[in-house]
């Protein structure tokens, strides 16, 4: 067994019983990267030298007997849409192309100060705006169950680096299921947090009502473990809880018997693919086995929130993506007459195609004459959908659904059909609508090989309870302990 | 038909940047004049991933901004984005407060020939301020400064009250006053501190419906508000009286023409694409902090004014001037404390204290003597121990070097005589050297009294009682 193929949780207790040392498990992961990432593509950027620097430091600090955390010394990897201090940051986007930050996003921050180096920056779509991972400015990530198929998006290189066995966990941010959906399409663990359970200080901006920064790992338990070190109070995000932040492996173990798991019907969408509601269907099957109650359920408002997200996070992205305009940072359109040359250049040379479509419907949706018909509606329905959600959460602990209708699909097979695209996102957009937690979890694999994923969903705070159900499934399947081939 | 068969109207939008350590979404020094973007940070240069955290310090200055004017301050008000493209402008957008904000419904009353006069007061909104360009560093590029972006300002929108230039410029100097009463603004049009749009139409007289209106952008001292309204007034009259029609435009000022020039027409008119503010959650005030704020509000301006001339008996003209600062009130009533002619006492500060302090520089806050001594030196004089004049002399000693008034008197040897037996010896004695005139003025050459006065005052060295004096030497002359 090589030392890559442990999970987070596992290396974590190699390390304090000194069995081996962050030195030798970053340098595994290095490894790893340089054997495989020239086919998956999941990183866009290695800082080696500061992952190694860093894996140093906290071998010294064990050797004196003083870890930062429990987590010292495990390596990962972040979302290039997390600011790293003096690492170039892209957002996958040509527009940043060279943009170095001068700070630390709070999570990297966070990460870093309990004593984790950072191997490098992950890829993902452009901004966040895809649900394949192709509309990376840098090329698309693959799929390491099979390299023809995209990994999802838009934490699609977050998804892929975990399943490639490149890192132990990384740091995504989901939207409208830019966590959950790679997690489902590549047989790994993605949580969406509560909105403002994590910071959202030095993530580059996409939607800001519902951007969530999140944890991914390949276990349930990674998951809890890299999750206690992020949620936090953060007062430089104004939409930061100031909640408690409870021990969220305490209960991890706790089974599912007795707790209520709601099935809502609008879930099981028509061009749903079979084998993904056959799985679903068996592990439902399975928590009732494990002594949950299924209850029947209706979010009457389900059918509206695709509609109303993509008029939200547009509107949202056009004012956020406004910054990038040449004049400070970035890219800059050479030999230009002009300002409005300058601004119309650059733009046009430094945004992708499916960033500039949202940019363009977001304009729409917010100007004058339409705000009232567009995203004001929009907002309406968004409040629909959070009162459907707590009544359901009255009769009912946890939400159960499938992550993503289909399993991974081709590359380049929906990249022309954006529309279609959208509808990836189907089943995990309301959760960011209703600012509630959500998590993915491998429920298992198609005939084919590939992966499926089941979605949970929580009241909001709830994350302990979420990973309590998630684990009592996992407890009981060795889909986790599945390894892609490569 | 003429400029009077005209009314115009008008109403202010007046930006007035808040006197505050930090900016209103960072920690970054709001100091006037430091190097170019000197005073930034990653919020304020609108770096990616960077997020706004409010100022508290912001919102208090608002609600008391609000309850000076009598405004409603509204329990919940929400933030909003003003979205367009500047190179001044960070973010790509401005936040501030559109169709919630946070004081609605004032009023501030200014003086007119026809009385008093209320201004209703629309809404006052919080906001940060935009950096500056810099066009003139390079032949070949713009610069651009972001010391200013995250300043947070008061915008204070009156409803369309105003009916003359003169009425605006009384308006904005009373706003003004206030702001700097309240410690909220400097009140400094020339560092663009406090500075103000005017929105102008006009009606022929007795109609109802406003004409179409203009607005005059950026407009930054009392002289040109009044010279571009005017300006525009009568553009705006001639327009209409040769046939024409005034377009919905934004215009600006030309101080050196002394015209208003078109900027850009209702059809290039922006389109902000205002919403609300998703990185802010909407602002809840409570009670308990309005309460707070109003319990630390001043008296302002009009009302000191008022009591000025009630409790002191001074003419409006003398409580005006006296209440248009506040240490300078203060301190009159400090010094009133210990001396109660106050007319006398009103001559004084405005004669004697604002001439030195203009000629000599310094505040009533930094005076080198206390009040006691101001009012010991007003105390000798009142009794004719020293002259009025020799009085201003002491005076400015007391202003240059702090000094006792009495030990300057003493000093400088200006007691005045008041021993009526002295007095009387130089009046016999004078009249005896001059018989001639005494012989003229007695024949009826009434004119050439001073003379007499002269010649006492110059014996006694100018320090005899004028009034004992003046009683002597009619006396003796027969009156």
């Amino acid at each position: 067994m090589q030392l890559t193929d442990l999970t987070l949780l596992e290396l974590a207790a190699k390390l304090a019983s000194r069995e081996t040392s962050s030195v030798e498990a970053t340098q595994a992961c290095l490894a790893r990267i340089a054997q495989v990432d020239g086919k998956v593509k999941a990183f866009l950027r290695l800082d080696e030298h500061g992952a190694l620097a860093a894996a140093e430091a906290s071998d010294a600090r064990r050797k004196d007997g003083n870890p930062l955390g429990p987590l010292d010394g495990v390596p990962v990897a972040v979302k290039d849409i997390f600011l790293t201090e003096g690492v170039e940051t892209t957002c996958a986007s040509r527009i940043l192309e060279g943009f170095v930050p001068p700070y630390d996003a709070t999570s990297v921050r966070l990460l870093k100060e309990a004593g984790l180096p950072i191997l490098g920056k992950l890829n993902q779509d452009e901004f966040a705006m895809g649900s394949s991972n192709e509309s990376s400015a840098f090329g698309p990530c693959h799929n390491p169950w099979d390299l023809t198929r995209t990994p999802g998006g838009s934490s699609g290189g977050s998804a892929a680096a975990l399943a490639a066995r490149e890192v132990f966990g990384t740091l995504g941010t989901d939207t409208g299921g830019s966590i959950r959906q790679p997690a489902a399409l590549t047989n790994t663990v993605g949580l969406k947090p509560t909105y403002g359970r994590v910071s959202r200080y030095g993530v580059i901006s996409y939607a800001s009502s519902l951007d969530a920064p999140g944890p991914m790992a390949r276990t349930v338990g990674d998951v809890a473990a890299l999750l206690q070190v992020l949620a936090r109070h953060d007062p430089l995000d104004s939409t930061s809880a100031p909640a408690d932040v409870p021990d969220y492996l305490a209960d991890l173990e706790h089974g599912v018997a007795g707790l209520r798991l709601g099935v809502p019907r609008e879930y099981f969408v028509e061009g749903m693919d079979p084998e993904v509601e056959a799985s679903v269907r068996a592990a439902l099957k399975e928590y009732e086995r494990l002594g949950a109650t299924l209850v029947d359920l209706s979010l009457p408002h389900t059918k509206y929130a695709l509609a109303a997200y993509y008029l939200i996070a547009p509107a949202e992205a056009s004012s956020n993506l406004a910054r990038y305009d040449g004049v400070r940072y970035g890219h800059r359109a050479r030999d230009t007459k002009g300002l409005k040359d300058m601004y119309g250049l650059t733009r046009d040379q430094g945004f992708g195609p499916e960033v500039k479509r949202r940019i363009m419907l977001g304009t729409y949706a917010l100007s004058a004459g339409y705000y009232d018909a567009y995203y004001l509606r929009a907002q309406k329905v968004r409040t629909l959908i959070r009162e459907d959600f707590a009544k359901a959460f009255t009769q009912v602990d946890a939400v159960v659904t499938p992550t993503s209708p289909v399993p991974a699909f081709k590359l380049g097979e929906k990249v022309n059909d954006p529309l279609s695209m959208y509808l990836m996102d189907v089943c995990t957009l309301p959760c960011n609508l209703a600012g509630l937690p959500g998590l993915s979890l491998p429920c298992g694999f198609t005939k084919a090989g590939l992966p499926i994923g089941l979605q949970l969903m929580g009241r909001p705070f709830d994350e302990a309870k979420l990973l309590r159900i998630a684990r009592a499934f996992e407890r009981e399947h060795d889909y986790v302990r599945r390894q892609a081939p490569i | 038909m003429p400029l009077s068969d005209f009314q115009p109207v008008i109403g202010l939008e007046v930006h007035a940047q808040q006197l505050t350590n930090t900016k209103i979404f960072c920690g970054c020094s709001t100091e006037f004049g430091a190097a170019p973007n000197h005073n930034t940070c990653p919020v304020c240069l609108g770096l990616p991933g960077v997020l706004p955290v409010l100022n508290a310090r912001v919102v208090e200055f608002a609600i008391r901004t609000g309850l000076a004017l009598g405004c409603t301050i509204k329990k919940t008000s929400v933030w909003s984005r003003k979205n367009y493209f500047y190179p001044d402008l960070p973010k790509g957008y401005q936040i501030t407060q559109f169709d919630q904000p946070i004081c609605e419904w004032g009023q501030l009353s200014i003086d007119t020939p026809e009385g008093e006069k209320v201004i209703r007061v629309r809404r006052i909104h919080m906001e940060e301020d935009a950096g500056k360009s810099v066009h003139d560093a390079s032949a070949s590029e713009s610069l651009v400064d972001l010391n200013r972006a995250g300043v947070p300002l008061l915008e204070i929108v009156s409803e369309p009250d105003l009916r003359s230039a003169d009425e605006a410029v009384d308006y904005l100097k009373a706003l003004r006053d206030v702001l700097v009463y309240l410690g909220v603004n400097d009140g400094n049009m020339e560092e663009g501190s406090f500075r103000c749009d005017a929105n102008v139409s006009v009606m022929r007289k007795g109609a109802t419906a406003y004409g179409q209106r203009v607005e005059l952008k950026n407009i930054n001292s009392f002289r040109f508000v009044k010279q571009a309204i005017e300006y525009e007034i009568s553009r705006q009259v001639d327009l209409i009286e040769s046939g024409g029609k005034v377009d919905q435009e934004t215009r600006l000022y030309d101080p050196n023409k002394g015209v208003t020039r078109s900027m850009r027409s209702k059809e290039e008119a922006h389109d902000y694409r205002y919403f609300p503010e998703p990185d802010l959650p909407p602002l809840h005030v409570t009670d308990a902090q309005i309460d707070e704020v109003a319990k630390s509000l001043p008296e302002l301006p009009r009302a000191k004014m008022s009591r000025f001339t009630s409790q002191y008996g001074l003419p409006a003209y003398d409580a005006r001037i006296l209440c248009a600062e506040r240490p300078l009130a203060d301190y009159f009533e400090a010094v009133a404390q210990h001396f109660k002619d106050y007319k006398r006492l009103s001559n004084w500060f405005l004669g004697e204290l604002l001439r030195l302090l203009k000629d000599e520089g310094g505040s009533v806050t930094t005076l080198r003597f206390s009040t006691v001594q101001f009012a010991n030196l007003l105390a000798a004089v009142e009794k004719g121990s020293i002259s009025a004049n020799a009085g201003k002399d002491v005076f400015g000693e007391m202003f240059r070097t702090g000094k006792d008034p009495e030990a300057i008197i003493a000093e400088k040897g200006l007691s005045q005589v008041s021993d009526t037996g002295a007095i009387e010896a130089v009046v016999d004695e004078v009249l005896a050297k001059n018989a001639g005139e005494v012989e003229k003025y007695r024949a009826g050459k009434k004119q050439i009294y001073g003379f007499f006065v002269g010649q006492v005052m110059k014996a006694m060295r100018g320090k005899g009682n004028p009034a004992l004096v003046n009683g002597l030497l009619k006396k003796k002359l027969g009156e």
